[in-house]
């Protein structure tokens, strides 16, 4: 593994610890290579024109928060990347596989990509082990064993390994929220996307999910998160992005985006988002 | 803790017309003025109906005999029933073979105690025979020519077992088949979606009946001598086909129930589009669907009685027939209630089966 951090590992990492290998191509190992390459990326829903022009790299191992108002496409953005959504021009390279219209690649991309949803999108019908465990036995081909030891794991870092047996309608929103970060952590994936993981949640709830997430990133994860929470990018965001009308205005630092921002809009933003 | 010193108020009973029978009657018979009017109105009703129909179906009611003289002018003819029960269960199936119609029901009733009970082991196994090897061993073991059973051909199959073997054949492939079509509706893919869709619109478009005409005397026309296989196996595809395209529609109903979410997440995890549906969406949907799979279920067991068109004695069928037997006229009203009641059964046992799926489905 490649010493990409500065940050000090507060644990032992909680991604890529002693998981099976991965047989994708992968480009050369270059120091501060892009995990993440966005070109020329546009998307229209119909008639309208909802992400223009998105170029972005992300480094391994950096966390950006991408902020902005509603409707300005920062969630579409980041579920073109696992191809949630499909997009009409450009081009998205995610660890040297490129997103194609070919099922495979989606696949392949899909493993090494983790998603956290505003609605959680537990599955209702399985315990909360079996939640954790289906992709790993299915896509990863591990032992049901082996998938098991893994996810307790995991869901002992989200702090509710008791509740492994539950359904997922037993839980709070706070501790389903947990467990959909674990479920996807069980893949062992290279990057997560976080869609207003938050944004579902009672108050008293936010912290509890804000504290895994800043945790995960403090263990050097690769993280886009789309969210409100600004005290969160303060803490741990590498580089904070303003969209509006689906393109970046602006990208900068967490201090100098907050402290000094350039554009009138995000200026406006900040003051509505941080007023209140 | 209360402390019981002789300043505390006893328990006392509650005044009788609070609690027990009277209260009951009080609260929903005697109400108010109307409800006590409905009540008298209806007691009344029953009192003209059911002595009279119990003693014709009971107490005058002639319950054996050899022919119509046997029975008196009052009451019942259960004689035509009891007389005639053999041809009603097996149809024309040879006397001395009837045991492996029997070795038929019987396992029908194992397999269904057998998933009905909790405490039975090895339930995925059993369900996986009942849905599989089940058609295929009933058909083999009732037609025979095969490990020296005699060869009994499908014409002499009637009465309630055929009902029975037409109405779970029917049952345990138009489910998957109607799963997939209901998946192929929602495909991405637009040629399947169109083929799903036409197959659905044209099946649910015909009536029944014309599909088991087409099956039964059209197709022997169109295609060579050689290959028209056995008339039974054709109406027996025609109704599969026919109900698939409603079972179909009813399963559409349960995964469009089934919020983006599920999809996306299943998606996101890298899941496969089987492995997505199969473990994640299908589990969910089939259980919102139990209703409307045993209303189709239902009605199905039902609709079998329709092969009498094309020449095949099912239960009603045979009974009809049996009506018309120079020995037992005038027993019709004997003959339809007994089928009837049958019918009845079969279905209400299918409808309190599923109740208790979906209590135990919905923890």
């Amino acid at each position: 593994m490649s010493d990409y951090l500065d940050e000090p590992r507060l644990q032992k990492p909680l991604a890529k610890s002693g998981q099976p290998g991965v047989t994708i191509q992968r480009e050369a190992a270059v120091e501060q290579a892009s995990l993440i390459e966005i070109s020329g990326l546009n998307k229209w829903y119909g008639q309208f024109h909802v992400l223009r022009d998105i170029n972005l790299n992300v480094r391994k191992g950096e966390k950006i928060v991408i902020c902005g108002p509603s409707g300005s496409g920062k969630s579409t953005l980041i579920r073109c990347i696992n191809c949630l959504e499909e997009h009409q021009e450009g081009s998205i390279v995610v660890d040297g596989t490129r997103l194609t219209n070919d099922l495979k690649n989606i696949e392949t991309i899909r493993r090494e990509v983790g998603m956290v949803f505003q609605q959680f999108n537990l599955f209702p019908h399985l315990t909360i082990l079996e939640n954790c465990t289906l992709a790993p036995i299915w896509v990863r081909k591990q032992s049901r064993k082996a998938a098991e030891k893994l996810a307790m794991e995991y869901l002992e870092r989200v702090r509710i390994p008791d509740q492994a047996n539950k359904y997922p309608g037993q839980l709070s929103g706070g501790q389903q929220q947990r467990v959909a970060i674990a479920r996807s952590l069980c893949m062992n994936p290279e990057v997560m996307l976080f869609d207003e993981p938050t944004s579902a949640l009672d108050p008293e709830m936010i912290k509890e999910v804000l504290e895994v997430m800043v945790e995960l990133a403090q263990e050097g994860m690769t993280m886009l998160c789309v969210t409100h929470e600004m005290g969160f990018a303060r803490t741990v965001a590498d580089r904070v992005i303003f969209m509006d009308e689906g393109q970046i205005i602006e990208q900068a630092p967490p201090e100098a985006f907050f402290s000094n921002p350039r554009s009138e809009r995000t200026r406006r933003f900040l003051g509505q988002v941080l007023n209140h | 803790m209360i402390s019981h010193d002789s300043n505390m108020i006893p328990a006392r009973e509650p005044p009788a017309t609070a609690v027990g029978v009277l209260a009951w009657g009080k609260n929903n018979l005697f109400a108010n003025p109307l409800s006590a009017l409905t009540t008298l109105l209806i007691a009344y009703g029953l009192y003209l109906l059911v002595p009279p129909l119990v003693q014709w179906a009971f107490i005058e009611a002639t319950w054996f005999g050899t022919d119509s003289n046997a029975c008196s002018s009052d009451g019942a003819c259960w004689a035509f029933i009891t007389a005639r029960l053999d041809q009603f269960i097996y149809g024309f199936y040879p006397e001395e073979q009837q045991w492996r119609a029997d070795l038929f029901f019987a396992q029908l009733v194992v397999l269904i105690a057998w998933l009905s009970f909790k405490a039975t082991p090895g339930k995925k196994w059993v369900l996986g025979y009942s849905l599989v090897m089940m058609p295929v061993v009933s058909w083999f073991l009732l037609y025979g020519d095969l490990l020296g059973l005699e060869k009994v051909e499908t014409h002499q199959w009637g009465g309630l077992m055929l009902t029975l073997l037409l109405a779970l054949c029917g049952m345990i492939a138009s489910l998957p088949f109607g799963v997939l079509l209901a998946l192929g509706r929602r495909s991405n893919m637009p040629v399947i979606r169109s083929l799903c869709t036409g197959y659905i619109e044209l099946w649910r478009g015909v009536p029944l009946i014309t599909v088991l005409f087409m099956a039964s005397v059209m197709l022997p026309l169109f295609v060579p001598e050689e290959v028209v296989f056995d008339k039974l196996l054709r109406a027996l595809i025609g109704i599969i086909l026919f109900q698939a395209a409603y079972m179909a529609e009813v399963v559409r109903g349960g995964l469009q129930a089934i919020p983006k979410g599920q999809f996306e997440a299943f998606n996101s995890l890298g899941l496969s589009y089987w492995q997505g549906m199969i473990m994640i969406i299908l589990p969910q949907a089939m259980r919102l669907v139990i209703p409307g799979v045993v209303n189709t279920f239902i009605a199905l067991f039902k609709d079998t009685s329709l092969v009498l068109v094309i020449g095949l004695f099912d239960l009603l069928a045979i009974i009809q027939a049996g009506l018309n037997d120079p020995a037992w006229l005038g027993n019709s009203i004997e003959g339809y209630l007994f089928a009837g009641l049958v019918f009845w059964v079969f279905c209400f046992g299918i409808s309190k089966y599923s109740q208790r799926l979906e209590q135990q489905l919905h923890r």
